[in-house]
């Protein structure tokens, strides 16, 4: 059976970590290579590297940043920020990633997911979303909308529709991100999760609001996700990935557990 | 030495960076001479299958990779690079290398997962291996660890060829071929230390054939 999959996720800004990092042991505070690493051998099932630069210095920097983790991590890594061309997903790819992630330049163009999936294969390809929940209505039937810069900038695209399309257009994945329930650290929009989840037969990963291992079996088991992205609650050292993983695997979901 | 088979199709640079990371030598390329002089051939992929075969025929790399199998170079195929060992993969209905038996067929979004979901299609993810056969490759893997599987279609090969299966709505074969010639249809070079182990294991094979 397929596990499913627990994936940390680095903001990472001209090479270096946004937001600090801190494990109970010795790893350099601030550096992805060194914190990429640090998952890895802890049991992480993939990570995602998060390129907020603005520079195109500070992208050169970043591209430097996925081959260093590329030579040194031998699990699946994703790249997203800013890609809007498929020159700019060729370069990531060729610098090591997996899969590189489309957002708002998916919204804009919503070809370079076509555009992807036939150059590269659609497992390279995944949309990451930002949804809101608005009231329902004729142009959003499910009271989840598409946004983009962060929140602040509504598309008019029902998220469920939009996934549905990114599905046909070739998209390998979709990572779904809840500005709701970002950085609540009360648990995914489990609603919102199974709702995408059910809606698509590509796989959807989790995204915004794990403050604790339950909350990740809850979007594996009733948000029907195949994988959940967490971010501060590993970083500030407060569960291991052998906890969380320990703790949903009792459960019954299945996690990969030996590496 | 190993060789990584380059027909632009593959996944050659992240096979490169497993080996590079265990110290072993090896040679991205479809020179004849230099797959020839190799202790063993990765035949890396990902991609569709007809893709590969064109690619593959247009360098003339398909006889030679028939002739370099019958003169027991060891091989190990990864991925697309599992699929086409097979006579014939249903992707675009499309005759493959017929160096093993059997064929490649698209997974059927009809089964269904021990929890009663759909399969998602592709199969992207860590899954097991159950070995239904002695296998070099899995020494010193742990039994119960996951390898990372990225396709759509999976191998079918005549049952003697079985090595190893994997569950996903139902069992498919995952581990095919006989002793020197393998073909594993996860990326043992994105399976952590159970697929660096593999892909060490291969090479320890390569040379103890070649001094044998």
């Amino acid at each position: 059976m397929l596990s499913r999959r627990i994936i940390p996720c680095l903001d990472v800004r001209d090479g270096k970590l946004t937001k600090g990092v801190k494990f109970k042991d010795n790893v350099d505070i601030g550096d992805p290579v060194e914190t990429a690493r640090h998952y890895y051998e802890e049991g992480a099932d993939e990570i995602v590297f998060y390129d907020i630069t603005a520079s195109s210095e500070g992208r050169g920097i970043f591209l430097d940043v996925v081959e260093r983790v590329a030579s040194q991590i031998f699990i699946p890594f994703s790249v997203g920020g800013g890609l809007s061309t498929v020159a700019d997903m060729r370069a990531v790819l060729l610098a090591g990633a997996e899969k590189c992630s489309v957002n708002s330049g998916a919204v804009k163009n919503p070809g370079i997911i076509s555009e992807g999936a036939a150059a590269f294969g659609a497992q390279c390809v995944v949309l990451g979303m930002d949804v809101k929940r608005v009231p329902k209505s004729a142009q959003i039937p499910s009271g989840f909308e598409v946004v983009i810069h962060g929140g602040r900038k509504y598309t008019g695209m029902d998220a469920l529709a939009w996934a549905r399309r990114a599905e046909s257009l070739g998209a390998g994945e979709i990572c779904l991100n809840s500005i709701d329930a970002d950085g609540t650290k009360d648990g995914y929009d489990l609603e919102l999760t199974r709702l995408v989840s059910e809606s698509v037969r590509i796989p959807v990963i989790a995204s915004g609001g794990a403050g604790n291992p339950q909350h990740m079996a809850d979007a594996f088991t009733k948000g029907k996700a195949s994988a959940a992205l967490i971010a501060s609650i590993v970083h500030y050292g407060e569960y291991s990935i052998r906890q969380i993983k320990e703790h949903i695997a009792g459960q019954g979901v299945p996690m990969r557990m030996v590496w | 030495m190993l060789a990584i088979l380059d027909y632009k199709a593959g996944n050659q640079t992240s096979v490169r960076r497993a080996l590079d990371h265990l110290g072993i030598e090896n040679r991205i390329t479809a020179d004849s001479a230099v797959l020839e002089q190799a202790d063993g051939i990765i035949f890396p992929g990902v991609g569709a299958a007809g893709q590969a075969m064109r690619e593959l025929a247009s360098r003339g790399l398909d006889a030679k990779l028939r002739e370099l199998v019958a003169s027991h170079k060891p091989l190990l195929g990864i991925c697309v690079g599992c699929q086409i060992l097979l006579d014939h993969c249903e992707e675009n209905d499309t005759t493959t290398l017929g160096i093993i038996p059997g064929q490649c067929r698209l997974f059927n979004p009809a089964w269904t997962e021990e929890d009663g979901s759909s399969i998602r299609i592709p199969h992207m993810g860590w899954n097991r291996v159950t070995l239904k056969a002695d296998c070099p490759l899995f020494k010193d893997i742990p039994a119960g660890a996951e390898f990372y599987f990225v396709h759509s279609y999976y191998p079918a090969p005549d049952p003697e060829y079985v090595i190893g299966e994997t569950r996903y709505g139902e069992t498919f074969c995952s581990v095919h071929g006989r002793p020197g010639l393998w073909a594993v249809q996860f990326h043992p070079e994105k399976s952590g230390t159970p697929g660096l182990t593999l892909l060490r294991n291969f090479h320890d094979y390569c040379l103890e054939a070649r001094n044998a």
